[in-house]
């Protein structure tokens, strides 16, 4: 626990804007989650960064025109672990298929 | 250029790619939905090696970005068993301590990572290793003259015994309550290759040491990493623009990869000829080679595919490259699942 922390946001945006801090995680969860959630109707501006090689830490900043930026992001991780669901399943059936196919 | 509104593809010129920043990732081009996700990722296993280490599959229609989240995951964050600690009780070998405790620790190990647990509290010299997160392995190796040794010999092989450790020298001990959980221990548990040379040793010299293996990921260090390799690359297109014949067709033959150009041939009013045609791009290097020559400049279109992936998983072999590859989507689902539980402790 205690993973994700947030930065604070100014006054003019409230919670439309924020920028989240992962910690112990970098490009591998920041550039795949980003791939989704920069592709949101709602999202003005999303990006990531790791701002440092030597701390373990990825930030990932959030900007939406309507909206809390928390729940975008809260929407982003959901529909990642759906991908992931959905890959595992694909795999899963192809590896069969060709498991079948190859052991005759 | 021509190009096909309904195809993508990364086209790939004599200098540079033109159209690199359409497939940039940055930008979003599309918006984001599931339904048309579900429906466009297609998954083809393509071949197994003989001895099931080495696994090709297709990953089709989905973005960069995900494809390598699998490809790090794999290569740093799916764990598996290797020895951490080594208690050097004798080692007048003339290989030191410590590098010799490197070089074990390199060594991969048979057992399967998901039937352990990560050990509880590392940096703890003094507690006993429980049974759940930790293997033992003992070895202990003396290195004598060969008193059968064949007279004239000369070859260290004949007049000394034991003079080469080997990894099969490393033998599993059971603790605590694994004899009985695990009756096969050494096929199990044991190393994975029986061969791979340790050190060299002349008589009187030994080696006596306890090891203990524990689960760890690539991230902290290399000997934990599953995969000698995972990587993935674009299905390479080729297009032949106009038709290659004669010379010409041999030429351009030879500047792809072999299998991807073939030559047909087919007789017209009795004289035989010859036409290249494309036979299977799938595995040319894209050396772009044929750009080196005026005339054949101009014939041919390289391209690859942008979310046609061919993905290459090799195992060390302590699973096999399906199961690690299913295991590293779940390692990306379980970041997913920590985070939702974050934002719910936050809020």
């Amino acid at each position: 626990m205690g993973r994700l922390a947030e930065l604070a946001g100014d006054e003019d945006t409230g919670d439309r804007c924020r920028t989240f801090v992962f910690q112990d995680e970098g490009h591998t969860l920041g550039n795949a989650l980003r791939s989704i959630v920069s592709r949101y109707p709602e999202v003005l501006f999303c990006g990531y960064t790791v701002p440092h090689p030597a701390e373990t830490k990825m930030h990932f900043r959030i900007q939406v025109s309507n909206g809390r930026a928390i729940d975008v992001l809260r929407k982003g991780l959901e529909d990642l672990e759906k991908v992931c669901d959905h890959t595992s399943k694909t795999f899963e059936a192809a590896w069969e298929s060709y498991k079948s196919e190859h052991v005759a | 250029m021509e190009k096909n509104s309904s195809v993508h593809r990364v086209i790939l010129e004599e200098y540079g790619v033109p159209n690199a920043a359409e497939y940039s990732n940055l930008q979003a081009n599309e918006l984001w939905n599931f339904e048309k996700f579900k429906e466009n990722l297609k998954i083809r296993v393509v071949k197994e090696s003989q001895d099931g280490r080495e696994l090709e599959f297709d990953l089709i229609g989905c973005s960069a970005a995900l494809a390598n989240a699998f490809r790090r995951i794999l290569l740093s964050e799916v764990p598996t068993m290797a020895i951490e600690k080594v208690f050097i009780l004798n080692n007048t070998s003339l290989i030191q301590d410590e590098v010799l405790a490197h070089r074990i620790g390199l060594l991969p190990l048979r057992a399967d990572p998901r039937l352990f647990e990560y050990p509880s509290n590392p940096g703890n010299e003094e507690e006993e290793p429980s049974d759940q997160d930790t293997l033992r392995y003992e070895m202990k190796v003396t290195c004598t003259w060969n008193p059968q040794a064949p007279k004239d010999s000369r070859r260290p092989d004949d007049i000394y015994r034991n003079n080469n450790v080997y990894s099969r020298d490393i033998k599993w001990t059971p603790i605590g309550r694994q004899a009985e959980l695990y009756p096969k221990g050494e096929e199990q548990l044991g190393m994975l290759e029986g061969d791979i040379l340790v050190c060299k040793m002349r008589p009187g010299q030994e080696i006596h040491a306890f090891m203990h293996a524990v689960k760890g990921i690539g991230k902290d260090h290399a000997k934990f990493s599953p995969v000698s390799t995972a990587t993935y690359r674009l299905l390479p297109d080729i297009k032949l623009t106009r038709p290659v014949k004669g010379e010409m067709a041999e030429l351009l033959k030879n500047c792809f990869s072999p299998g991807v150009i073939e030559i047909v041939k087919n007789k017209k009013n009795g004289i035989e000829n010859r036409e290249a045609k494309v036979k299977d791009p799938r595995y040319d290097s894209c050396s772009r080679n044929v750009f080196r020559y005026e005339d054949l400049k101009d014939c041919v279109q390289l391209s690859r595919v942008p979310d046609h992936f061919i993905f290459t998983v090799e195992s060390v072999g302590a699973l096999p490259p399906s199961a690690l590859f299913l295991e590293a989507v779940k390692i990306l689902k379980t970041k997913c699942k920590t985070f939702i539980e974050e934002i719910d402790s936050i809020e």
